[in-house]
């Protein structure tokens, strides 16, 4: 493969126009001593034909989540994609842009980017949301970071129902940036009542939780404000078209893993990192924004705004670093939402919680397993415990055509039950999941 | 010429209505099978009240909107996108067809190890590719994007030191750098010290080393920096920072250049992150996603982030190798942008060792030969030989009153994306130029006459330059009042 136009011709007359004799000369000045004198030990290039048969031999040697049923979570669902979402998200005009640094030639990324912001407010009964971060859990360090420089306090305490993907990649950060993170634990399923103090900057609760369960989200997030602390709230965009959304509930930050808004599986990335918050938080929110204005003629146009919060502009006192966020999963997310609308998008929530009790039920009823949080209500995922070692199980149920999980610890994994879940498919899979795990 | 007087209109189109006012109640595009299971009512003290503020519009609708809005957008595939600093080159087709094969695209994150074997061996082998390529020992390729590879490579640079003892206070940065360099010091919990470039663009020296203590953690660079020119002495400068036991980082934003010719681990660099949506042409989106493999020299290896590609050779199986002590952690959700990871490994061996090779010579030719063919009008910021882009200054039109972003705006309704403007900041007026290789020499003679022009018009009448663009669907926007009169959403 190669994508550079050049004809012999061309580089001869180009280099001329140089004053060069050769292309090894482009290089003169960069020392002998760092120059590679080799070629790369990389194969030689193939032909299209070639690389399409090469990547369809990788692609080959998974089983993907059509060979099987997927009843997988733990953070990545198998909700269905549209056609018309990447049939509009693809279209190249779109995907092969950059960052609209120049707006006029950029209305049609920036007015996309500010629909998906109202959507997000919309959704999360809050008042602002950004243009997009990488994912869920650098969506939360985001939003840690903002409680930090609100209440200028460093102390950081999360729900042991926070994914643990969300607390190790905290951690990470927190390295760097010098805060610490404590948890609450459980009772009975959800966050026990956290012990607030002075130097708590924010607590972090997940709701649905890491195991599928409804937190008493209201009360927490009461006694985190009473102690001055900012509340943030880790959730699940498809659950909004039923459940109280953040800004009810009393959260001053949102946050969510937006895979399941339009995007595709892609075993874990590219996703969606969603943000929102309130009006008292608009400056230390990280990345794009997307702001309304006019133009010299007085016609409606959109630009990127409160640019002096980001890095380009504030260099090391910047809000964030990010720079490239997810735009074109962004995009794909508006698609998705306006597809399904008010009346979808409780339509899929219905649908999801439905087809998880209707499972949990059934799997509840074995005589091999039983749910760790029987009394708890879940939204469409909840864990289970079977007698045999769950990875054991994991694994024979994926050569029965199922998939499961994440193993949540040693006696239990998740189930995750979408939209697209058949009673049919549930059926089997209990069937199988007995003849698994007994 | 434009009238005296006359208003000057955008003849472009015009900008589709809101999917809000586009919304009508009851009107829906989805549609759901009957529903096979028992009904169950959301617990009280959670139901949510009334319905969410979402369009309700056809899917015809929809689509309509949707594909106004993309021709309203300009993109690679649209035309010329100059853009220094962000090689925006040409996207193969082939990288997005196999990126949605569903052995691929419909991978779960969560499945086990021996269901994935072939993304973990395009994984495993993207990662010796890149290595090679950088002269790294080993990679990891969780960072999402270029910032995300900054700040994952010094939270490596602070568990380095944090083990010899101390994390060390500062990390030196050139007064060329891009924002997101300083910012990432910050959030790697560093102060950002600037060190200033000499009369030749390059890093001074004597300041360097100077600022050089064993307090300095670190110092990043980027080769060709940002001004476009090769930093002769980087030998010099990797043996100053390896005097005071400080690594040196290099930001790959400008690694096209030096494809198969030079490689950051052989000038001396102990970190290396890559942006695969610059160097590897993968789709930038509009925005993202990208991703920003770190590649590391070998002392440094057992600090990346967990968990990394395993190989064993025995039983011929990949496995995710999370035991690693020294590890900074999980830097991202899952394991990366992998479909962005797909679309770089069919980037990388699409065009094997010569193609890439080439894709560097050809970058640094078309950046020679377009700047020879403007400078005249456009004179380089510093003399140096620019490698694949280059930076001028458009000062001299400030005497006509012509600030470098007129030029940029009057290049929007001659057909081009204009280059990047204001930036690197120690240029005044300065204009960023990247052609890349994927464009021919009569698409860069097009673009040389249209800045020629632009020059001529500047000196005799600047009015088509302040005015400009007109042929877009809105004219100059004013973005302080988008920023003082906040309008977020609808």
């Amino acid at each position: 493969m190669q994508f550079a136009p050049h004809t012999d011709d061309d580089i001869r007359s180009m280099l001329e126009a140089c004053g060069l004799a050769s292309v090894d000369e482009l290089y003169d000045h960069v020392p002998a001593a760092v120059r590679l004198d080799r070629d790369l030990a990389i194969p030689q290039g193939l032909s299209e034909m070639e690389l399409v048969s090469e990547m369809r031999r990788l692609a080959g040697r998974n089983r993907n989540v059509d060979d099987v049923v997927c009843f997988a979570g733990g953070g990545a669902y198998d909700h269905y994609v549209p056609s018309v979402v990447w049939a509009l998200a693809g279209r190249s005009e779109i995907y092969t842009s950059y960052t609209p640094y120049q707006p006029e030639l950029s209305q049609g990324v920036l007015q996309a980017l500010f629909e998906y912001q109202s959507m997000i407010c919309e959704l999360t009964g809050l008042d602002v949301s950004n243009a997009s971060l990488y994912d869920g859990p650098t969506a939360l360090v985001e939003a840690v970071n903002m409680a930090r420089s609100a209440t200028r306090r460093d102390r950081v305490l999360v729900s042991q129902g926070l994914d643990r993907r969300y607390l190790h990649t905290l951690e990470s950060y927190g390295r760097g940036s010098g805060y610490r993170v404590d948890t609450v634990p459980l009772s009975n399923g959800v966050t026990s009542s956290p012990e607030m103090a002075e130097d708590v900057a924010a607590l972090v609760v997940q709701h649905p939780s890491f195991w599928g369960n409804l937190e008493p989200v209201s009360e927490l997030f009461g006694a985190a404000h009473r102690a001055g602390a900012r509340t943030i709230h880790v959730f699940d965009p498809l659950s909004l078209g039923v459940l109280r959304p953040p800004g009810d509930v009393g959260a001053d930050i949102a946050v969510a893993e937006g895979q399941v808004l339009g995007n595709h599986l892609n075993y874990g990335g590219p996703y969606l990192g969603v943000i929102a918050a309130r009006s008292q938080d608009v400056r230390r929110m990280p990345g794009r924004i997307v702001g309304e204005t006019t133009d010299v003629e007085g016609r409606p146009g959109y630009v990127l705004t409160l640019q002096a919060r980001e890095q380009h502009i504030r260099r090391e006192k910047a809000a964030s670093n990010i720079c490239t966020n997810q735009t074109l999963m962004a995009v794909a997310a508006t698609v998705y939402m306006s597809w399904l609308g008010p009346d979808g998008l409780s339509e899929v929530g219905s649908r999801c919680l439905a087809k998880a009790r209707y499972a949990a039920e059934c799997l509840g009823n074995l005589s091999c397993a039983e749910l760790v949080w029987p009394d708890a209500d879940c939204f469409k995922e909840f864990a289970v415990r079977p007698d045999r070692a769950p990875r054991d199980v994991q694994r024979a149920l994926f050569e029965a055509g199922f998939l499961v999980g994440p193993v949540a610890d040693d006696e239990s994994l998740l189930v995750a039950v979408t939209e697209r879940r058949t009673r049919e498919e549930i059926d089997r899979f209990v069937k199988a999941f007995e003849e698994a795990a007994s | 010429m434009s009238g005296v007087g006359a208003p000057v209109r955008t003849t472009g189109p015009p900008l589709p209505a809101t999917l809000r006012e586009a919304s009508r109640p009851g009107r829906r595009a989805c549609s759901f099978p009957e529903m096979d299971v028992p009904a169950v009512e959301v617990p009280q003290d959670h139901r949510r009240d009334g319905r969410v503020g979402l369009p309700e519009v056809s899917e015809r609708d929809l689509v309509r909107h949707f594909t106004r809005l993309a021709q309203i957008n300009f993109g690679i595939d649209t035309g010329f996108y100059p853009l220094g600093s962000c090689s925006m080159k040409y996207n193969p087709k082939v990288a997005e067809t196999v990126a949605a094969l569903p052995g691929f695209q419909r991978l779960h994150p969560h499945q086990p190890e021996e269901t994935v074997q072939g993304a973990l061996e395009m994984l495993w082998r993207l990662e010796r590719a890149l290595c090679e390529i950088t002269g790294m020992h080993r990679a990891t390729l969780q960072p999402p994007a270029g910032a995300s590879g900054e700040l994952t490579g010094l939270l490596i640079m602070r568990a380095f030191h944090e083990k010899q003892g101390s994390p060390r206070a500062k990390v030196l940065i050139p007064d060329s750098a891009h924002g997101t360099n300083p910012a990432s010091v910050t959030l790697a919990g560093y102060r950002a010290v600037q060190v200033p470039s000499d009369s030749r663009g390059l890093v001074d020296l004597g300041r360097l080393e100077k600022a050089v203590d064993d307090d300095v953690a670190g110092l990043m660079l980027t080769n060709p920096n940002t001004l476009g020119l090769f930093e002769e002495e980087i030998q010099a400068v990797a043996r100053a920072m390896h005097r005071v036991g400080a690594l040196l980082y290099y930001d790959g934003a400008n690694l096209n250049a030096v494809l198969g010719r030079v490689r950051p681990g052989d000038m001396g660099f102990d970190i290396v992150h890559m942006n695969t949506h610059k160097t590897f042409a993968t789709p930038h989106g509009g925005g993202g996603p990208g991703a920003g493999p770190v590649g590391v020299t070998e002392r440094l290896e057992p600090f990346l982030p967990a968990p990394v590609v395993g190989f064993d050779p025995e039983g011929e199986r990949y496995f995710w190798d999370s035991d690693r002590p020294d590890s900074i952690g999980r830097v991202h959700g899952f394991c990366g942008n992998f479909g962005v990871l797909v679309r770089a490994f069919a980037y990388v061996f699409g065009h094997g060792r010569d193609g890439l090779r080439e894709v560097g010579e050809r970058a640094v030719l078309n950046a020679n030969y377009l700047a020879t063919r403007v400078r005249g009008a456009y004179p380089l910021a510093y003399a140096g030989r620019p490698m694949h882009e280059f930076v001028a200054t458009a000062k001299r039109f400030r005497s006509h009153g012509v600030r470098a972003m007129d030029i940029a705006k009057r290049l929007i309704d001659l057909g081009f994306h204009p280059p990047t403007v204001y930036f690197p900041l120690v240029v005044e007026e300065a204009l960023m130029v990247e052609p890349t290789e994927t464009e021919s020499m009569e698409t860069l003679d097009a673009f040389a006459e249209a800045l020629l022009q632009v020059a001529r018009e500047a000196e005799a009448d600047p009015t088509p330059l302040r005015e400009a663009p007109t042929t877009t669907p809105v004219r100059r926007l004013d973005e302080a009042k988008a920023a003082r009169e906040l309008k977020l959403r609808w």
